[in-house]
């Protein structure tokens, strides 16, 4: 078993490269800013920076996700942590100069609330790290809780860390991960699989893919962790296939990991071994839920089952399995390293820690963000998110994707937890919010999420299949200025029926967007039936 | 061994053939490796033709009625082959609040094709995406595999315009 001195001496070198440094420019890489030509911008910073012939005193580097994704392509400059937004190539050499003379960039960003109202324990390392190099991860102390798992917990041990620690499982559902690790450690069976469901499908959430793209190795740490403490061997990350450059960031850190013998077989020379394999999803949105994606993975159409046997007890080729969500995963290492208690004084009484929320939709700020549990709405809307542009007013804002639903304005008090949004008739989700405005109709986004599901429907239950397409058929009417006051009654009888009676989560969930609509925007429902011409006004 | 004498010969004598025995020789022929094979496939072909199932199914040991079965089922697997040029329209939540609904519908006026299909002339395919997580960029469109950064109605006619005089 490697030593503690060895283990840290992993990340030694690269510590003493960034150290002597007198500093850096950092450039988002993520898919966001990537497209806004962030390439060019990191090339031309190097360019100049030879040309300059100071590369031995700075550099410029590719990092993840800075989270402000309106103001792409962003760089941050360090010292200082100076965040500069909308670079182009021919800024390079003004920010060079600044770099040398340590003088402000004239793009910088001001302070603002997006930044400093943020805790960042999933993302810690998003925009820092230099996502395809796992020195640097090293450097910063990755991987440590894995080590210290493996050389001075027992897997129970490590169960009970994160049953105190009363981490939830942040893809939707707030299950205690801690209980679910317990089932997993505690089921029958020589073979047990760790899944990451990476199939990130709600509309509206990139969270995971920043994630991935930012800070791959922290998602291959918690998964080793969770490996070693259930007593699994073999972990399967499950991306959707909308990701590549995910999937490519993923593919080397996890060569990089095996080549360092922190993933494969005998983990830092110890007797423990797990591997990691990626699977990619094909674009169907039922594969979010756990059944269905591990029929998936088994090569299968991806339809759910019912449930029991959950698959704690008998999932992927029927051996016990632990499934989590990439956000699960990203807190397990900080978790570790910082201990149970430290987590627990974060977030509410209920929900512990931060979540992160992609903001997008009609508001300024759009972008990501991660905040405690149990930050009101409306901080996180106005003034984390600067509100809607051009001066409008938020009229509602849906969480949770097409399971979720839509929140009214004068609800914006509410703190975010799993709880509290349940409550409202909607939920948390992976963690999307969508802003609307006051031109938004509410009818109009109902009919898009049912559009949604009736289409994502795997077509395994009758209720799922057939009551999403009459609920679009109705909806569709009323939409269309054809509705009548016993369409709405139809209505809600079908929204029961198909919440009751369907197999999984999608078509239990589907009818969420249709009745929190009709629960506090029922008079544009009315509206609507009672005055036709009012169609397209909205 | 013996079912290794079972398993047919690629359809052609194309070398690409061999990545994809390469993608079920890695994960020993077992069904599982269905999903991942129809992706090599795709990469190396562009899409899924008749013979392509059939030579899959046949190796991994699987009714024809399973593969096609799960070719269709999920959206990312393609049966026809695609235009010179690819549009894929993002229809998720963010884009659909910036108007994404409006292109799909511009490009279907100026190329006659809707969402799925190719123009005849094979120029252009128009496909629609539940949300590539691009939603800072929304509306999002992808352009030959390249996402557009928040292009407006405009820029999106100007470039369909330019593939389909091409």
């Amino acid at each position: 078993m490697m030593t503690l001195e060895e283990f840290e001496g992993l990340g030694a070198r690269e510590r003493e490269d960034q150290s002597g440094k007198k500093g850096r420019i950092r450039v988002c890489q993520a898919a966001g800013c990537a497209s806004c030509g962030s390439d060019k911008v990191l090339a031309a910073l190097k360019e100049k920076l030879q040309a300059a012939g100071l590369e031995q005193d700075y550099e410029a580097k590719g990092v993840g996700c800075m989270g402000l994704c309106s103001e792409a392509p962003l760089v941050t400059v360090e010292p200082g942590e100076v965040l500069v937004g909308k670079v182009t190539p021919e800024d390079a050499e003004e920010l060079v100069r600044n770099l040398q003379q340590g003088t402000p960039p004239t793009k910088r960003l001001p302070e603002m609330p997006f930044f400093t109202r943020q805790r960042k324990i999933a993302l810690e390392h998003c925009g820092v790290v230099d996502p395809e190099r796992i020195q640097d991860y090293l450097a910063r102390g990755g991987y440590s809780g894995l080590y210290k798992a493996l050389t001075e917990m027992t897997p129970l041990e490590v169960v009970q860390e994160i049953t105190a620690s009363g981490l939830r499982g942040r893809g939707g559902g707030g299950y205690p991960t801690g209980l679910k690790w317990g089932t997993v450690h505690k089921a029958a069976g020589d073979v047990k699989y760790v899944i990451c469901n990476a199939d990130e499908g709600d509309p509206g959430a990139f969270m995971d893919r920043s994630v991935l793209e930012s800070d791959p190795h922290r998602i291959l740490e918690g998964m080793a962790i969770a490996g070693y403490a259930v007593g699994a061997r073999t972990g399967y990350i499950y991306v959707r296939a909308e990701y590549p450059l995910a999937i490519k960031i993923l593919r080397t850190a996890i060569r990089q990991a095996e080549r360092q013998k922190i993933l494969g077989t005998g983990i830092f020379g110890s007797s423990h071994s797990f591997q990691i394999e990626l699977r990619i999803g094909a674009g169907a949105f039922v594969c979010g839920e756990e059944t269905a994606l591990i029929a998936s993975i088994e090569g299968n159409r991806g339809q759910p089952r019912n449930r029991p046997p959950y698959p704690a007890v008998s999932g992927l080729f029927g051996c016990p399995t632990l499934i989590n969500n990439v956000e699960t995963f990203a807190n397990v290492p900080a978790i570790m390293r910082e201990g149970a208690e430290w987590f627990a004084s974060v977030g509410t009484e209920k929900s512990k820690g931060t979540k992160v929320f992609a903001l997008a939709g009609s508001i300024n700020n759009t972008g990501l963000v991660e905040v405690p549990m149990g930050t009101t709405l409306r901080e996180l809307i106005l003034e984390i998110g600067g509100g809607c542009p051009g001066g409008k007013s938020v009229k509602a804002v849906q969480t949770g994707g097409p399971s979720g639903g839509c929140i009214p304005a004068e609800k914006l008090d509410t703190p975010v937890d799993y709880e509290s949004l349940t409550a409202l008739g909607s939920m948390m989700g992976s963690g999307g919010m969508i802003v609307m405005d006051e031109t938004t109709s509410m009818i109009e986004v109902a009919r898009f999420f049912v559009d949604f599901c009736r289409s994502e429907s795997c077509g395994k239950c009758v209720p799922c299949r057939v009551g999403t397409q009459q609920m679009y058929t109705v909806l569709d009417r009323i939409c269309e200025g054809q509705g009548t006051s016993e369409d709405l009654e139809l209505l809600e009888r079908l929204c029961d029926t198909v919440r009751n009676t369907s197999l999984c989560g999608l078509g239990k969930s589907a009818p969420n967007p249709i009745m929190s609509t009709m629960r506090y925007f029922r008079e544009e429902y009315t509206e609507r039936i009672r005055k036709p011409e009012s169609v397209g006004t909205r | 061994m013996l079912t290794q004498a079972k398993r047919p010969a690629p359809p052609t004598d194309d070398k690409r053939w061999r990545i994809v025995d390469a993608t079920m020789r890695r994960q020993s022929y077992r069904p599982a490796a269905l999903i991942e094979t129809l992706h090599t496939a795709q990469e190396v072909f562009g899409f899924l033709d008749d013979d392509t199932l059939r030579y899959v199914a046949g190796s991994l040991s699987l009714p024809l009625g399973k593969v096609f079965g799960v070719a269709t089922f999920y959206h990312h697997f393609q049966l026809k082959p695609k235009g010179a040029h690819s549009c894929v329209v993002c229809l998720g939540t963010a884009c659909y609040m910036k108007n994404a609904t409006g292109i799909v519908k511009m490009i279907g006026e100026e190329a006659g094709i809707a969402p799925g299909e190719t123009t005849p002339d094979g120029k252009l395919s128009l496909m629609v995406a539940r949300c590539i997580g691009a939603c800072s960029l929304a509306p999002g469109v992808v352009a030959d595999g390249e996402v557009l950064p928040r292009p407006t109605l405009d820029d999106v006619r100007a470039l369909v315009k330019r593939w389909l005089s091409e």
